[in-house]
């Protein structure tokens, strides 16, 4: 059998890690590396697909080659995507996965908006 | 005062929109996952199986029972693998690449079935491989637009062959038939299933 999709239920966020009376003041904490709208795309893409290769993730997130290559950098820095190079014929050919670092960032991440939905909620 | 009032309002509204871009992407990327690959070997099988039946039968409405038949089991076997492989990620049966998919794939299978009706009335049943070949393919390429690439790229393939099977005598029309809802299903299924899980 071939590749098989990870299991996104393994991301449903858990509101108890992060105590709802203190997601908002603990918004300044959130994960900066993450919350930018680009590199929150690519790894919620890895999330529910085991790799995808650069020219998938730049046509799934309508993007530049320019601007995916920074960023998926960026989250490779942080140990957050593996990348892989390689070459498909005389074609160069990247590859990226989501690390287990990487998941579980994106998880705290979920976990935080989630709280903070549910403390702004009352105050609204 | 205001401002104490606004904060919690646009960090809700940030956060709410945050998660439903996650949402979003994590669709637009199951995309690639939605269609089955097993269940296309399946399908496939049953292609292959209901052209070397019809191909020994003498009467058309046997020969037309025969395909209708594979059809019918053909479609309900594709729809449950979908279930399948959606719940199997997680995912909502009915989410937006599914339903676009469905969506573009329909139009063209639903006039596939009128001039199916109206070519049997007319007792024209040497045009059928051409035009299921040709409506099936136009199908596939539009719901493939949604999907991973060589699903289009299969749709081409029924196109190419619905053309040869429509200017053909009935034995190259049973042919194509059986390549095209045979030996392509299989093919692309298991590249499917090995490619992007089953």
């Amino acid at each position: 059998m071939g590749k098989k999709a990870p299991n996104p239920k393994r991301l449903t966020p858990s509101p108890e890690l992060i105590p709802m009376e203190g997601a908002v003041e603990k918004t300044a904490e959130l994960d900066r590396l993450i919350h930018d709208r680009l590199r929150l795309g690519i790894l919620s893409a890895l999330a529910v697909n085991e790799s995808f290769s650069f020219t998938e993730l730049k046509n799934l997130l309508k993007t530049t080659d320019g601007n995916l290559s920074v960023h998926a950098r960026k989250l490779e820095e942080a140990g957050y995507v593996s990348c892989r190079k390689s070459f498909q014929g005389r074609v160069p050919h990247t590859e990226y996965r989501l690390t287990t670092n990487g998941r579980r960032a994106l998880q705290r991440y979920l976990d935080h908006m989630e709280a903070l939905i549910i403390a702004t909620r009352g105050r609204a | 005062m205001t401002r104490q009032t606004d904060e919690p309002s646009s960090l809700y509204e940030h956060a709410a929109e945050n998660l439903v871009y996650i949402r979003d992407a994590m669709e637009r990327a199951g995309s690639f996952t939605a269609v089955p690959g097993w269940g296309g070997v399946i399908m496939g099988l049953t292609g292959a199986a209901a052209a070397i039946i019809a191909a020994g039968q003498d009467a058309r409405d046997a020969w037309l029972v025969t395909w209708l038949a594979a059809a019918v089991i053909a479609f309900t076997v594709g729809v449950v693998a979908v279930l399948l492989k959606s719940r199997e990620a997680g995912a909502p049966f009915l989410s937006r690449p599914a339903r676009q998919f469905a969506l573009s794939f329909s139009p063209a299978i639903l006039a596939g079935a009128l001039l199916t009706a109206a070519l049997v009335r007319a007792e024209l049943h040497s045009l059928l491989p051409g035009v299921w070949l040709l409506l099936c393919g136009a199908a596939v390429v539009a719901g493939g637009a949604f999907s991973v690439r060589i699903i289009p790229l299969m749709g081409l393939f029924f196109l190419f062959l619905g053309t040869i099977a429509l200017f053909s005598s009935p034995l190259i029309g049973d042919v194509c038939l059986g390549l095209g809802f045979g030996a392509l299903h299989i093919v692309v299924g298991a590249i499917i299933a090995r490619r992007y899980g089953g």
